[in-house]
């Protein structure tokens, strides 16, 4: 236990980086995830099945392979995040960071898709019968109607997908974002005597940010389903 | 339900779809077009960088080597997993408090905790000193604890998805709890979990690439050589990804039959979230 409490500052940034990574590509794959599940259900076949087969390539090729593409080969055909470089305290966002949103984004943005797409699934026909009686196009039906119970019914496994989220964040390790992995599994190189109170301790970090999303899942699904 | 979003289109709504697919055909093909050029642009359709993909000696290390290696740390860690899930699962159902709060413990311990930590500590308290056999078992050991976890939270489900009557019945039978648990409830609800179980290797055989932090064999690492020394990056990381693509294909289709033959059109199981309280959540 003494090395993490010796390194309670290199601890904190770490755990900076991992939140950052896990809130950055969180909201952006909500974002780019709803977009792709309007695609997946909308009138226009094309892009359903243009979309349909991207979620199907991405969701069942490795996160590691998704990094390996990001940092590996998208250089070769020019893929480079080199104009990205922020620093704010010692929290270093790079093109290592860059790439590590772009991976995670693109690999999670594909299961809120899916994720969506079931609770588009679970609302009640009617209400889709209702909105077009009344006139709504598509847009107006998915923006109005359809979505707004969709995301109450999704927020379960939207928190559970976003979990998944926080915890791939370690990936980001491997591939020289200095998050909570990167500096675990650099203590357990320069301390090997203490490495169980290491992985305790950082397992235990990663414990209550889990609990705190998944709180946060069950206030909000507490809140909406009381509207209904 | 998607076909109920959106009423029959009359002729305007004929005529305007018809030009929104004309748009997303352009930009799907424009995208598509310039991925090929830049591919191009850069050489990646060159002989040279494909021959080592197409050499029978490679060919052979990433389907023997590669992917069946990948698929045998799947199918071990969640064999494995699925005695891990049991012992807790039915753990967690157990009567006796003293057995129900470590279960319940142990299972959302590892649940929570990222794959890759467990992975590093195995393998750098165990394995490393074990050669490549050391990462081999480092990589099955530390899927093995995080994918029993969700499996025992799939086994209490499965469990008491049973209907109560089974289990009632079985008690006035005059049997025991442990005697309905293993001759009622398991039997039948192995049959609703095979679906689970199998969905779960898909899980597992995408996170066997995680046993690239630790040099472990497999698919991911056979990759790396390659591009390593032909630097043939893109076409290696397009067939690698290929390779796993297709292996999940297959067990996810597998699944899907077997819930099919075994399960009927009921819903699959819902398993709850991490940090939930026991039924918290069922009305």
């Amino acid at each position: 236990m003494s090395t993490v409490l010796d390194n309670l500052d290199l601890v904190f940034w770490a755990f900076v980086h991992t939140v950052a990574l896990f809130l950055i590509s969180g909201v952006l794959s909500l974002l780019i995830g709803t977009l792709l599940a309007a695609m997946r259900v909308g009138p226009i076949a094309v892009l359903r099945r243009a979309v349909a087969t991207y979620v199907a390539i991405v969701r069942n090729t490795p996160l590691l392979v998704v990094f390996i593409f990001f940092r590996v080969a998208g250089p070769r055909i020019g893929i480079q995040f080199n104009f990205v470089d922020i620093v704010w305290g010692d929290l270093r966002m790079n093109n290592y960071f860059a790439a590590a949103i772009v991976s995670l984004t693109v690999y999670t943005s594909t299961f809120v898709c899916e994720a969506i797409r079931s609770g588009v699934n679970a609302v009640p026909l009617g209400q889709a019968e209702a909105a077009r009686a009344i006139g709504l196009p598509f847009g107006g039906t998915m923006r109005e109607v359809i979505l707004p119970q969709a995301f109450r019914a999704t927020v379960p496994p939207l928190a559970s997908v976003q979990i998944a989220l926080l915890k791939n964040t370690t990936i980001a390790g491997i591939f020289g974002v200095a998050e909570a992995f990167f500096r675990m599994r650099g203590f357990t190189n320069d301390f090997p005597g203490d490495r169980l109170g290491i992985f305790i301790t950082f397992a235990l970090i990663f414990v209550v940010l889990v609990e705190v999303v998944s709180f946060a899942s069950h206030r909000l699904e507490r809140r909406w389903s009381a509207a209904r | 339900m998607s076909d109920v979003l959106f009423d029959a289109p009359g002729p305007r709504a004929i005529a305007r779809h018809r030009i929104y697919t004309v748009i997303a055909m352009i930009a799907l093909l424009g995208v598509l077009a310039w991925v090929l050029w830049r591919l191009y642009d850069s050489g990646q359709f060159s002989y040279e960088k494909w021959e080592p993909l197409i050499t029978p000696a490679y060919v052979r290390a990433l389907l023997v080597e590669g992917l069946l290696t990948t698929l045998q740390m799947a199918v071990t860690a969640v064999l494995l997993a699925t005695v891990f899930g049991l012992v807790f699962g039915v753990g967690k159902l157990a009567d006796g408090a003293w057995i129900r709060w470590p279960s319940w413990l142990v299972v959302e311990f590892f649940r929570a905790v990222p794959v890759l930590l467990l992975m590093t500590l195995v393998f750098y308290s165990w394995g490393i000193n074990r050669g490549s056999s050391g990462a081999y078992w480092s990589v099955v050991i530390a899927l093995m604890l995080y994918n029993g976890a969700v499996l025992a939270e799939v086994f209490r489900a499965g469990i008491q998805a049973v209907p109560k009557g089974q289990s009632e019945a079985a008690y006035a039978l005059g049997m025991s709890k442990s005697q309905v648990t293993m001759i009622i409830l398991l039997p039948q609800a192995v049959k609703i979990m095979l679906p689970a179980i199998i969905s779960q290797m898909v899980v597992a055989l995408k996170d066997t690439s995680l046993g690239y932090a630790v040099a472990a064999p497999g698919l991911t690492e056979i990759g790396e050589r390659i591009y390593r020394q032909f630097h043939n990056e893109i076409p290696t990381i397009f067939v690698v990804a290929s390779l796993y693509i297709a292996a999940n294909l297959v067990l996810t289709a597998i699944a899907t039959w077997v819930q099919k033959k075994f399960v009927g059109e009921k819903k699959p199981l819902e398993v709850g979230m991490i940090g939930e309280l026991d039924d918290a959540r069922k009305p």
